[in-house]
């Protein structure tokens, strides 16, 4: 149950970036599993190559995945935006395809210079507790309260700061935010820092926790997308939610059924949701 | 359609399948497999930008479709030893069925909420395959007993003549009043149906052609391989790779699709002294082209012709 709450708490934490982007600027992030593996693999390398401590690892890891994500902004997703040779309504499959792309050419640099192996980040805490008479790994606990932490903080920032309600204005009525003055791309610049922060954090507890290779970049946007639709787009909430139910399925899934199965019920779930209610579980549109 | 037959485009196209079609006197029998593999490819990528570019629908799937007939035709073919061309023809039709449940979810919801219904189709179709490897060979893959023909010239021709017939249709199609109408409808659903078009038969009949090519064209790969694995006709990365050929090659032309799928195909040979970084070179030339040729190869091309 425990390693059900760690793992689910990560894939909130990574899916709560993502629906975040995509609810101020309507972009659909592909390279998001990359941006997770390229922290994951920073800190990696930061501690276990250039012996710099667990923490500064770590912090190296998420200013990596912030970089990318301002890279990922900047070269991608902008350009793309402020093209007038792309119509607007195809604007959406350019991101999609431009993201992809760029998550492949990060995925196949990650390859390239620290091989395809599984990568395994020094855990900040080390040991084992007994919780009700389960081991766990303190590591496990540790991934926990800072997932929680993190995503309190955010709420935080986005209900109680200027800033913050900036960003959800936008998310709501992007041309009401610029007829108040406001530059919208100062707050996506602000959205886009909040979000590669984000990853950084779910790709670091990533690679302490289960352990990261080139190999999960698909995977991972998979699931964020997938938790993402669930929760339904842009809504951050509903990705908490969604994010706890796949987590649960799928390690119920893999210690009751086989590890084999463990994304089936998730997917079927999805495919459900989809039929019944397409907008998600708690979508707007 | 009287039009194309004097243009630019149609003497074009003649001459590259002309020149195409004499190349097996010439090239060594490893640039014709590698071809002929290109070609199989670039009906998956028109078939994919009938789907996208004219009827409107992001299909992150395209494998799904592929996969299906591919598995269909190799199945029937490995269990009951059915001929191969029995077995080709089932498994189009098996993506023909395929591409009807595809379109069931088309019809209810749109953009992003599709393109992952595609996605996850994909994923369903990947566990499939793995859970009952007994049936599929699972993650190794299925062989199978028979093929077309070994003679690398002939497969040669099979390919080049089936993508040939396949653009010289799927390119008839888009230009055709019935293309006109899924273009419409992709733009604008709700005008198109005011102005008193049945949008669903016509999206359902897209998505039918669109699966049918997929399947037929999987299923003959498989025959030239002699092998259905998931790496080579379901994994993902050979669905991006179809979209990546026809954006690439330029959306909404069909025919660019093809180009686009061939230009991938060798360039990533090309690139194989690079090693791992074959790919990273590849996506990134395909990246720029879309950033900065958003309308492909072929896109640039016709738009210079107009202009001039």
């Amino acid at each position: 149950m425990i390693d059900g709450f760690a793992i689910s708490a990560l894939y909130a934490l990574g899916a709560t970036g993502f629906t975040l982007i995509f609810g101020v600027s309507g972009v659909l992030n592909l390279s998001h599993g990359a941006i997770m593996v390229a922290a994951a693999v920073a800190a990696w390398a930061a501690a276990s190559i250039l012996n710099v401590g667990t923490y500064a690892g770590a912090l190296i890891g998420v200013a990596v995945a912030l970089v990318t994500a301002f890279a990922t902004y900047f070269a991608v997703v902008k350009p793309i935006q402020d093209s007038r040779r792309i119509p607007n309504e195809e604007k959406e499959i350019f991101v999609l395809t431009g993201t992809l792309l760029w998550g492949i050419m990060i995925q196949e640099l990650i390859a390239y210079f620290f091989t395809n192996n599984a990568k395994t980040v020094l855990p900040i805490v080390e040991g084992v507790v007994d919780i009700l008479g389960v081991r766990t790994p303190k590591n496990e606990i540790f991934t926990a309260i800072v997932c929680c932490l993190v995503i309190a903080l955010l709420w935080l920032l986005v209900n109680r700061t200027r800033t913050g309600k900036a960003v959800l204005a936008a998310s709501m009525n992007p041309r009401g935010v610029t007829l108040l003055g406001l530059e919208l791309t100062n707050i996506f610049i602000v959205v886009w820092a909040i979000y590669g922060i984000l990853a950084g954090i779910a790709g670091v507890l990533l690679g302490m926790f289960l352990g990261v290779s080139s190999y999960s970049v698909g995977p991972l946007t998979a699931s964020a997308f997938s938790i993402v639709v669930l929760g339904g787009l842009g809504s951050v909430s509903g990705s908490l939610i969604a994010a706890f139910v796949v987590g649960y399925l799928e390690t119920i899934t893999a210690y009751l059924v086989s590890p084999a199965y463990r994304t089936i019920p998730a997917l079927l779930l999805l495919v459900v949701v989809m039929y019944i209610r397409p907008q998600g579980l708690l979508g707007r549109r | 359609m009287s039009g194309f037959f004097t243009s630019r485009l149609f003497f074009v196209s003649l001459a590259l399948v002309v020149i195409a079609a004499i190349l097996p006197f010439y090239v060594s029998g490893y640039v014709l497999g590698l071809l002929t593999v290109a070609f199989y490819f670039g009906v998956f990528a028109m078939a994919w930008d009938l789907l996208f570019g004219f009827a409107g629908e992001v299909n992150f799937g395209p494998t799904f479709l592929i996969g299906v007939g591919a598995y269909t035709a190799g199945i029937l073919n490995n269990q009951f030893g059915w001929s191969v061309y029995l077995c080709i023809v089932l498994g189009a039709l098996a993506s023909v069925v395929a591409g009807l449940v595809l379109a069931l979810p088309a019809l209810r919801v749109r953009g992003p909420y599709f393109g992952l219904t595609t996605l996850v189709a994909v994923l369903m179709l990947q566990n499939f395959i793995v859970v009952f490897a007994d049936l599929t060979g699972g993650e190794i893959g299925l062989t199978i007993p028979d093929v077309i023909t070994i003679n690398a010239g002939a497969n040669y021709w099979i390919a080049l003549g089936f993508m040939t017939i396949s653009a010289a249709i799927l390119y008839g199609l888009s230009q055709s009043p019935i293309g006109l109408v899924l273009q419409a409808s992709g733009q604008d659903p709700v005008q198109a149906g005011a102005l008193g078009f049945n949008i669903v038969k016509h999206k359902l009949a897209a998505f039918i052609v669109s699966a049918f090519f997929s399947g037929l064209s999987g299923a003959l790969l498989v025959f030239y391989f002699g092998t259905a694995s998931v790496g080579t006709v379901v994994d993902v990365a050979v669905g991006v790779n179809v979209i990546v050929s026809a954006v690439l090659g330029g959306r909404r032309t069909v025919l660019g699709a093809a180009l686009g799928a061939i230009f991938l195909i060798v360039a990533g040979e090309f690139l194989r002294p690079t090693g791992e970084l074959a790919t990273f070179i590849v996506s990134a030339v395909a990246l720029l082209v879309v950033l900065f040729f958003p309308g492909g190869f072929l896109g640039a091309a016709l738009s210079r012709e107009a202009r001039s």
